[in-house]
């Protein structure tokens, strides 16, 4: 239970220093510079929607967590990253009040209903996202490309619960991805890496994340079987339709630097509690979610596929674990 | 040529302290006023005393006999007189019946001992002879070392396999016994290999002793049986018996089955040195190297400590305590059991008594666990903690059975690297202990029926 104090009566008496709230906050500080990255392309629509979410996902954290020492929840910096990653997921023109409601869903029915840190089967910023796109479809596909005024707010960034968002100026551009699937328009690699695209917070700046999925790698706060096995997954199978057919489908490079990307296979696949605990189960979960977004992307009715196959991997995250038993030592096979 | 050391898979990096004392040469510790030898220092049945009150005694004389063939017999550490039999604190925590024995402070200190004849010996008088020197097996869990050397008659001994790896943090005995008794443990592997007819010895070290892995080698030469010094990586648990064996041989030892079924005996250097002081000295196991250390220990050091002596008087010669002491403990900081008090004697199994501060011990905020696979991955026997965690929480021991709950042999890399702070080794005795007890209570209900 969260709240209980630690004796360490017995053995052992040495502890690794990477603590709970450690990790979480390594994590939060990779995500400081895709933040930082979505302010400077999108301006103050970017910084509002990122504090709605935090505070939303804090507050809800913080109003539903029955045991006792409400700061505990918070200290273990959880919510945090759900909120930062719920904000990364949405366009910069989202109205805030369903940013807020977004929030409130991902840790209240993403994480507090399961009961709480680590009992959750979904990753609770997508599954607010989730929420967001079933509830509100258009709203959360207006996208706006960056263009240079940073207080340029998105006229839709303060519409009010029931109204229809009137945009003001009238500045929207499809996703690369929408560009891709509709118009059969590509983007250019380097635009991708960058991310002088049109697109969510935090979907767009390529090289960033690659660098902070370097980073909690090597430092080895995610596993590397589940983005390693996404990436080759994608690269292979899109590859292969890339190669029969170069002008109906996109080639792998575009697949892995555009839209959610990135973002969903160094931050949400690898969220430590809603990913396989055996190294087999990681490599099944990776190659599942790689299969299921070339064929979403490709054949599915939406240009998007990252949110939905990582969340119907989620699902399965439980049998997984159960029929990719380790094999002990010293037995002949798992039971 | 790269330099890839043997290992096994998974394993922790516990910060090492050994430099505390790896330096520190064995230093003898004086007599003392009174010595405490419990009749239960080894696995098995406790030993049966043959002195009675008042009795005198000759250093190395033998003052119990062993009480069955799993244990062994009791020396006198000192020239004296029996000055009680009666149950007094043991270091396991319990109150158990133990012989006291006061120094003589007049009479000479010198051991009255000759060689040992074992050339004559068959197998059966070697193994009784050893059983008789009250020899044990010296790395902690003090199992006596006759019934290990004793081959069953379906089974073939292969290999000689010595540890020295010592994974635990802190612990630096065996080490110093390698680079100081080098010759003593090469002597013992010829003595011990006339009885089981080995083709190979190995003795596996972790690469952070070199100066052991030197030494020894260097001595394996002269030895006409082939010994291979083994330098192993610097890893925990690597010291554990089946770990050891995996690194060397590539081989895994079955569950529920012993490294003879591999054909591997693996003995700790220590026991296997007391066989040469024992054959070519006459010296029965009265005395062992213990590590004193911790950060609170002010004068850290390696010390040849009597059997019996208490604890108190050990870390007195070592400079005593610092003000910040919290924990003591008899072991190392991973698999070490915690005393409650300091007057309990040393011995045959106290390969180090650690002394902590505030600094290890920590009151840890306990968190929800968060799933991120670093017991898995820590696991040497690749075991799942973080599932066997949550069913011991709910207490469904029977569940943690299809999870090898058994096989755990309580090494703590699962709770040292858990994050959360969730006490998993500590809830998996608890498991194992009520199976245990679930499984006796079972046998007993169907012997009534
Ligand atoms: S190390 Fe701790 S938090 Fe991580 S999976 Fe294991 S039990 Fe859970
Ligand atoms: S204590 Fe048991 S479960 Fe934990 S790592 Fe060691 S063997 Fe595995």
């Amino acid at each position: 239970m969260i709240g209980d104090k630690l004796s360490i009566s017995t053995a052992p008496f040495l502890k690794d220093d990477d603590s709970t709230p450690k990790i979480m906050f390594l994590v939060v500080y990779t995500l400081m510079p895709v933040v930082a990255v979505s302010f400077y392309f999108f301006g103050l629509a970017a910084i509002l929607v990122t504090i709605t979410s935090v505070f939303s996902c804090m507050f809800t954290e913080w109003v539903f967590n029955t045991s006792g020492d409400r700061s505990r929840s918070l200290k273990d910096g959880s919510g945090l990253i759900t909120g930062l990653l719920l904000a990364l997921t949405l366009p910069p023109g989202f109205p805030l009040w369903m940013v807020f409601l977004g929030g409130v869903v991902a840790i209240g029915m993403g994480k507090v209903i399961w009961g709480g840190l680590g009992q959750n089967v979904f990753n609770p910023a997508l599954l607010g996202r989730a929420f967001l796109q079933a509830a509100f479809p258009t709203a959360i596909t207006t996208w706006s490309p960056p263009d240079g005024r940073f207080f340029g707010l998105r006229g839709t960034n303060l519409a009010m619960p029931m109204m229809q968002g009137k945009n003001i100026d009238g500045a929207t551009g499809a996703t690369p991805l929408a560009k891709m699937k509709f118009e059969q328009v590509g983007t250019d690699t380097m635009d991708l890496l960058l991310g002088n695209t049109g697109g969510s917070l935090g979907e767009t700046c390529g090289i960033l994340l690659i660098l902070a999925g370097i980073f909690l790698l090597v430092r080895k706060i995610i596993n590397w079987r589940i983005p390693l096995s996404i990436v080759l997954t994608v690269s292979i199978f899109s590859g292969i339709f890339w190669m029969i057919d170069p002008a109906r489908y996109p080639s792998p490079v575009f697949m892995i630097l555009s839209g959610g990307m990135l973002l969903g296979t160094v931050y949400m696949a690898t969220d430590l509690v809603t990913s396989p605990l055996t190294p087999k189960g990681c490599w099944v979960f990776g190659i599942g979610i790689g299969l299921l977004i070339v064929l979403i992307r490709n054949w599915g009715g939406l240009p998007e596929g990252v949110m939905y196959a990582i969340l119907l991997m989620n699902a399965a995250t439980p049998l997984i674990n159960k029929y990719t038993k380790i094999r002990t030592y010293g037995h002949e096979k798992a039971k | 040529m790269l330099d890839k050391k043997l290992t096994f898979k998974h394993g922790v990096h516990p910060r090492e302290f050994k430099s505390l004392s790896d330096h520190c040469s064995i230093e003898r510790m004086p007599f003392v006023e009174e010595y405490t030898l419990p009749l239960s220092q080894h696995i098995g049945a406790p030993s049966k005393a043959i002195v009675v009150k008042g009795q005198q005694v000759k250093r190395g004389q033998k003052i119990a006999d062993a009480g069955g063939f799993i244990s062994v017999a009791l020396h006198s550490p000192v020239d004296g007189t029996v000055s009680d039999i009666d149950i007094f604190p043991h270091p396991n925590g319990k109150v158990l019946p133990a012989i006291k024995i006061k120094c003589d402070p007049f009479s000479p200190q010198i051991r009255e001992s000759s060689p040992i004849d074992f050339e004559q010996m068959d197998t059966k008088s070697f193994i009784s002879s050893i059983q008789d020197a009250g020899i044990v097996g010296l790395g902690g869990a003090a199992f006596p070392a006759h019934v290990k050397f004793k081959i069953p008659e379906d089974k073939k001994c292969r290999y000689i396999m010595l540890n020295g790896c010592e994974c635990e943090p802190f612990l630096t005995a065996d080490h110093r016994v390698m680079v100081e008794h080098a010759k003593e443990v090469i002597d013992g592997i010829g003595i011990l290999n006339r009885f089981v007819g080995a083709e190979k010895a190995y003795i596996g070290i972790e690469a952070n002793k070199p100066d052991a892995i030197e030494i020894l080698a260097e001595e394996a030469k002269k030895s006409d049986f082939p010994v291979e010094v083994v330098p192993l990586k610097v890893k925990y648990p690597q010291g554990a018996e089946k770990m050891m064996i995996t690194a060397i041989l590539g081989k895994e030892v079955p569950s529920g089955k012993l490294p003879l079924d591999l054909g591997v005996l693996v003995s700790n250097v220590g026991t296997i040195a007391c066989l040469s002081d024992y054959y070519r000295k006459g010296k029965p196991l009265t005395e062992r190297v213990v590590t004193v250390t911790g950060t609170a220990i002010k004068r850290p050091g390696n010390v040849l400590v009597p059997i019996g002596t208490p604890m108190r008087d050990v870390i007195e010669l070592c400079g005593g305590i610092t003000q910040d002491a919290v924990r003591i403990l008899l072991g190392g900081p991973m698999m070490g059991v915690v005393q409650k008090s300091i007057d309990t004697p040393v011995v045959k199994g106290t390969s180090g008594i650690l002394v902590l501060t505030n600094n290890e011990v920590k009151d840890l905020d306990q968190y929800s666990c968060i799933r991120c696979s670093r017991c898995v991955d820590a696991c040497p026997i690749f075991l799942n903690p973080s599932m066997m965690g949550l069913l011991a929480k709910k207490g469904l021991w029977d569940e943690m059975m299809d999870y090898n709950v058994m096989d755990c042999f309580e090494c703590a890399s699962c709770s040292f690297v858990c994050p959360s702070n969730i006490p998993l080794v500590q809830s998996f005795r608890v498991a194992k202990g009520m199976l245990r007890e679930k499984w006796a209570r079972e046998k007993e209900m169907e012997e009534n029926a």
